[in-house]
């Protein structure tokens, strides 16, 4: 599967990612600058990375959320294709519309760094199918803003569509209902503040989110 | 011609830098205070000076950028 990274000002993950979807895959990704304004041709899989786009300006991920790349994300998504946006990214792709709710200030109001519980509440996801029944992961968080709020006939639905993909064992940042992770509508864009990329080496510390690549691009 | 515009936390949304606000200033003795909302202040110069026409404009502004519908509302004042 091809597969491509987006990088903006301020992405600081983005290399993560193309090692974990190398790491996977055998391919390295295309690494797509955020003024481009067309993906690779043939570009099936879209990952936008953590980081700190435009130095979290304004609202975390509202600027990249509008920049030129943007249009063709958006175009990808609605065709059906997996698109992934991690902690920053997740932050861009609630900002674009393609997820439901918005990513605030943790309730703490300390950025958390640490390693963290999370459970897999959907494993029927082309994101979790791998995951083959574990439900329990260890994966890294590393955000200032990754407190999930929605209103409360969203959160119901997206609950009762079984949206939510990922919750915290431990709630690291007054997310509502535990939300670390969640799926459009179609089940084709996740968005989740944990980093898998982060976690696909035993070196690392672990390899919990090896799963999730392999769900999505097969194992190399 | 200037737009000062105001956006704050919708009502419902928990806003614990507000809350870390007012924590401190009941630390200091300010015991009046119930609670604190923050939120931003943008002002904007603009080019042009039918005033109607860019209040439309800086209300695109508003719903295309310059707020989030999920968890803020605003206001705009032209000055």
């Amino acid at each position: 599967m091809k597969s491509a990274v987006i990088v903006f000002p301020g992405s600081n993950c983005d290399r993560d990612a193309h090692d974990a979807i190398e790491r996977v895959t055998g391919e390295k990704p295309a690494m797509v600058w955020h003024q481009d304004t067309a993906l690779p041709e043939g570009t099936e899989f879209v990952m936008v990375p953590g980081g700190f786009s435009y130095g979290d300006y304004l609202r975390c991920g509202s600027m990249a959320s509008r920049s030129a790349i943007m249009p063709a994300i958006i175009a990808h998504a609605q065709s059906g294709a997996p698109v992934l946006g991690v902690c920053n990214g997740f932050q861009i792709l609630t900002e674009a519309q393609l997820l439901p709710g918005a990513l605030m200030r943790n309730a703490g109001l300390k950025f958390v760094c640490e390693k963290t519980p999370l459970s897999v509440t959907n494993g029927n996801t082309r994101f979790t199918s791998r995951y083959e029944g574990q439900s329990d992961l260890i994966i890294p968080v590393a955000h200032h803003d990754g407190n999930y709020f929605a209103d409360t006939d969203t959160l119901d639905r997206i609950e009762g569509e079984g949206q939510v993909v990922f919750r915290y064992g431990q709630n690291p940042n007054g997310s509502a209902r535990d939300i670390a992770g969640v799926v459009n509508a179609q089940g084709n864009v996740l968005g989740m503040m944990p980093h898998p990329e982060r976690a696909v080496d035993a070196d690392h510390g672990g390899t919990d989110g090896l799963a999730l690549f392999e769900s999505l691009l097969g194992s190399a | 011609m200037k737009a000062k515009i105001h956006v704050y936390l919708k009502p419902g949304v928990l806003d614990p830098q507000g809350a870390a606000v007012a924590g401190a200033l009941k630390n200091m003795g300010f015991d009046e205070v119930m609670a604190a909302r923050q939120g931003k202040l943008i002002e904007l110069d603009l080019s042009g000076d039918d005033a109607l026409a860019a209040q439309a404009r800086v209300d695109e502004m508003c719903q295309k950028l310059l707020s989030n519908p999920v968890i803020e509302s605003y206001s705009i004042e032209m000055v």
